[in-house]
């Protein structure tokens, strides 16, 4: 026998209230572990954004087009190295609930922009500039509908109509992209804006956004101030900003995601601490005289307080990890479902890791009151109680 | 201090703050208990009886006084020692027989091994169990055995460590008149055969009649009498 036999004896003594108890910490694991996730998949486009990236929208809310005439005139403004436009497609597959992330872009000019955020097999990046109706996939969005190179799908608006009516764009899936970090995504799909642009029934020449490279990050404010000033007065005046406040902007719309995550995760972990450190205060006061016992035995006092620490760590760690399991497992079935919100969530080891030390100070904080009570008891005083 | 003088204590003065009351329970009390004794401690409710069991057990301290137990001045030791000190040489047997429910009987046993280094825990254990005729219950918890099994688990507990001094609170207290003479006969044993010292503290005259010799206690003094037969 040893301290962990009599920890793992003491927790099974109350078998009802260590099971509800590991229960209760298990849930507030899974919900840390889901939001968590949930908010660093909000978060990694800004994460990801380059720092020589600008992005020109329109200054009335980017939701609104710009002519495609502003993208020639950026284009030949000094400390622009490259340029390419965005257009949002609003795509669905399907029915309307299988949300796609689709955008329509100009093929060279997005791929040499975006060159050192994804890996592209040369061949798939030469059939995609090639064919008009062909499209790039992320490795994300191909893996969740199962697709691969040469498949042709169609990929439906809920914004767009093409002339003959028809929602429905078919593209034949050129390549599979890669991010090349981990805070790149790659839930989304990229079409030919000429063969967009061609067949829709409104909106020609205009595009979404321009995303630019400069020639280095210290010219970005200048060059942002220059374009700004270039079409200011006109009927589309623009807003150029870095990528990373427009991806941030982007994400803003469903609100601040990370303030939500900490307000959920902060009141599930106040409420569990609260029940689990009281139901420790309790079980080790029913346990007083046996404590007294131990110090009679010549248990230090020092042992004591670590034996009651461990057992609110063991507790913890019992409830925590399958929480963080748990978790893992609705991570991917979210991913997995039709909801596009969820496409990037993952639980990361970082994630992970920090759960776990969460679980070490969940754990401690618990454990600490009945440890340091146990820690003072004098053994005639707790010989004297029932 | 004669030879063979294992428990002494000189000048010792205990008192109790009852509110703004203070109760005195021993004022400079004596006492000399030679090796290999068996002592009976008996008294009215509220003379002291278990106070001096805690203090020769180191498990409340004097507030005047020495207390020597073994050569070693037990008073002066640090907390710390004193812990470490009980350990290694202090059995307690007490009337509810406290032993963890929660562990099996040769794991109570075990407890006090846990304290100290070494080897042959088991062995130990084993040989306790065999003193208290009860190797045949060392899978057994606490809440299967009867009150005279457990009180002999207890018993077991209190030697696996084989200590000088074993000190016995109402050991008996708890158990009807034939389990107790039971359980009065294995301390008779352990004092007889393995020679250990023992304090009991009880209220039954018969329980007493099985020590060396019996202490009464009254008001915070000592009335010897030889019951040795």
């Amino acid at each position: 026998m040893n301290d962990l036999v009599l920890i793992r004896q003491n927790l099974r003594r109350q078998k009802l209230r260590s099971a509800l108890m590991a229960v209760s910490i298990l849930i507030a694991f899974a919900i840390f572990g889901v939001l968590v996730g949930f908010e660093r998949s909000m978060n990694a486009r800004e994460q990801a954004a380059a720092a020589d990236r600008l992005v020109v929208v329109n200054k009335i809310n980017f939701t609104q087009p710009l002519p495609i005439a502003h993208y020639s005139r950026v284009r030949a403004i000094e400390g622009v190295r490259q340029a390419t436009h965005l257009s949002w497609f609003g795509g669905y597959y399907q029915e309307p609930k299988n949300t796609l992330i689709v955008t329509a872009v100009e093929p060279e000019t997005y791929l040499e922009v975006y060159a050192n955020d994804y890996d592209l097999r040369p061949d798939a990046r030469a059939a995609f500039v090639r064919e008009r109706t062909a499209a790039l996939v992320g490795e994300t969005m191909a893996e969740k509908w199962g697709w691969k190179a040469g498949d042709r799908i169609p990929v439906s608006s809920d914004i767009y109509v093409q002339k003959n009516g028809s929602r429905a764009w078919d593209v034949t899936i050129a390549g599979i992209v890669r991010g090349r970090t981990p805070h790149i995504g790659t839930n989304f799909m990229v079409l030919h804006y000429a063969y967009f642009d061609e067949t829709r029934l409104f909106g020609k020449d205009t595009i979404g956004w321009i995303a630019l490279n400069t020639v280095s990050p210290s010219v970005n404010d200048r060059l942002a101030k220059t374009i700004d000033r270039m079409f200011a007065n006109s009927a589309n005046e623009t807003a150029t900003d870095s990528e990373k406040a427009f991806n941030r902007a982007f994400g803003a719309q469903l609100g601040n995601i990370s303030l939500v995550v900490v307000l959920i995760i902060g009141a599930a972990f106040a409420t569990i601490l609260m029940i689990v450190g009281n139901t420790m205060v309790m079980a080790v006061r029913e346990r007083t005289r046996e404590i007294g016992v131990l110090k009679t035995l010549g248990f230090s006092r020092v042992r004591i307080l670590r034996l009651i620490l461990g057992e609110s760590l063991m507790l913890a760690l019992l409830g925590g990890l399958p929480g963080l399991g748990l978790a893992a497992l609705t991570a991917v079935s979210l991913r997995m479902s039709s909801s596009s919100l969820f496409s990037a969530l993952v639980l990361t080891p970082d994630i992970a890791l920090t759960a776990v030390v969460l679980m070490f100070a969940f754990g401690l904080v618990t454990g600490l009151a009945p440890a340091l009570s146990a820690f003072r008891l004098k053994i005639v005083t707790s010989l004297g109680r029932s | 201090m004669p030879d063979n003088t294992l428990v002494r204590l000189i000048d010792v003065c205990k008192r109790f703050n009852k509110g703004s009351e203070t109760i005195t329970i021993f004022d400079r009390l004596e006492l000399s208990i030679p090796a290999g004794d068996f002592v009976a401690v008996m008294g009215p409710s509220g003379s002291g009886k278990t106070t001096l069991l805690n203090l020769l057990g180191g498990i409340d301290r004097a507030d005047s006084g020495e207390i020597h137990i073994g050569g070693i001045r037990v008073d002066a030791l640090s907390e710390s020692a004193l812990t470490r000190w009980r350990g290694a040489h202090v059995g307690f047997i007490f009337q509810f027989y406290n032993l963890m429910p929660m562990l099996t009987a040769a794991q109570n046993i075990e407890l006090p091994l846990l304290t100290r280094p070494g080897k042959d825990r088991r062995r130990h254990v084993e040989t306790a169990l065999k003193v208290v005729e009860l190797a045949d219950r060392k899978k057994h918890y606490p809440r299967e055995m009867s009150g005279g099994q457990q009180q002999r688990v207890a018993i077991a507990r209190a030697i696996v460590s084989n200590p000088d001094l074993l000190l016995c609170d109402e050991p008996t207290g708890d158990l009807d008149r034939a389990t107790a003479d039971e359980i009065l006969s294995v301390l008779r044993l352990l004092n007889r055969d393995l020679g250990k010292t023992i304090v009991m503290v009880t209220h039954d005259a018969a329980a007493a009649r099985h020590a060396r010799r019996t202490l009464h206690l009254d008001k915070g003094r000592f009335i010897e009498r030889d019951l040795a037969a």
